[in-house]
């Protein structure tokens, strides 16, 4: 099994940059949505971390908050790391695509986008991947009604 | 997509320079089109194929013998095709091998295409984006053909009923002959309902009479 890093060094090993934009809240790391993008790959390039395997992402709906939730593992230190994102407000929500940093993110994105309305910028493929092009609303969402 | 439609050729010497998503665009919404016409149209289950049962008037020993020595060899060679959409695909699998072995049956032969197959086994949830190539597939095979909906999913939508993406019963696109209900049904379960089929075909009428000398 990896080992799940303690959130307290990772916040102390970030540059002087990211550390503002984190924050820990009830045992989680939860980075400010606009930088997501910046942490992954520090998260990735850094000797002290390099997180080069992303295991999952995933969405949550809150009502009034959504949360994307990134699960990294590094094969390097056999260490693993879960943070989060919170993404407020309903409609035209958006959050920077980490495929440039791992390119396993590609279908998991569109699954998000598909079913939960979450737009990746930066995605070279953004369209549904499992339901129909002409689909009415996004399905996983909790305000969802047929 | 039809291929005499000059964009679409375009499509298929694809632009290397641009990413192929802006270029499939135009596949996708077809499809999607597709589905949703299909969602429109097909909101009521087709019935039941009808058997027409002899009643011995209008047709002499003859034809009643030719009759039942054409539903013999139709009912004991009944080729399914491989078809299997979920679950359920594997109590199918299980039924051919050979512990419960369809091959008694003259069914070991499941055939990759559907010009070849005389049954369909729906054997798995239907979902809507599913819905245009069973629909394409069962018009494929060549008639006299038949229908199993192998297990709630496909029989009702089963727990997926009232969902957002799954077909309520497969009969909403093709007409069903035999129903086999579990979740998923046992190798037994289908071998009866192959059984029930087989009486089913044993009681068709090939030869019109009426048709012949009108």
């Amino acid at each position: 099994m990896t080992k799940l890093l303690d959130l307290n060094t990772v916040v102390q090993n970030l540059p002087s940059t990211l550390k503002n934009e984190v924050t820990l809240e009830g045992g989680s790391l939860y980075v400010n949505n606009k930088y997501i993008l910046e942490f992954c790959s520090e998260l990735k390039n850094n000797n002290k971390f390099q997180f080069n395997y992303l295991k999952s992402i995933s969405a949550v709906d809150y009502v009034e908050f959504f949360e994307i939730v990134y699960h990294l593992d590094s094969l390097i230190t056999n260490t693993s790391l879960v943070l989060k994102s919170k993404l407020y407000g309903r409609d035209g929500n958006s959050i920077n695509s980490v495929i440039s940093v791992w390119k396993g993110a590609e279908l998991q994105e569109r699954e998000i986008w598909d079913l939960m309305g979450i737009y990746f910028e930066g995605h070279p493929n953004m369209k549904r991947i499992l339901l129909w092009e002409g689909f009415q609303g996004h399905p996983l969402r909790k305000d969802f009604l047929k | 997509m039809k291929v005499s439609d000059n964009q679409d050729l375009n499509l298929i010497n694809y632009n290397i320079s641009k990413p192929l998503h802006e270029q499939t665009s135009i596949i996708d919404s077809e499809e999607g089109q597709d589905v949703n016409k299909l969602i429109k149209t097909n909101t009521k289950p087709l019935s039941e194929p009808i058997i027409e049962v002899p009643d011995g008037l209008d047709r002499n020993l003859m034809i009643t013998s030719v009759d039942s020595l054409i539903n013999w060899g139709r009912k004991s060679s009944v080729w399914p095709l491989t078809f299997g959409l979920a679950c359920c695909a594997f109590e199918m699998m299980a039924s051919a091998m050979s512990r419960f072995d369809l091959s008694r049956f003259g069914m070991e032969v499941f055939r990759a295409s559907p010009r070849q197959a005389d049954l369909i086994i729906i054997a798995g949830t239907v979902t809507w984006k599913m819905a245009p190539v069973i629909e394409r597939v069962y018009n494929q095979m060549p008639d006299p053909k038949w229908v199993i909906s192998m297990g709630v999913c496909a029989t009702s939508g089963g727990p997926y009923y009232q969902s957002y993406s799954v077909v309520p019963g497969v009969n909403h696109i093709i007409p069903v002959d035999v129903y086999v209900p579990g979740c998923p049904p046992r190798p037994d379960a289908l071998l009866y309902g192959i059984m029930m089929l087989h009486e089913k075909i044993k009681r068709y009428k090939n030869l019109d009479l009426k048709q012949i000398f009108e």
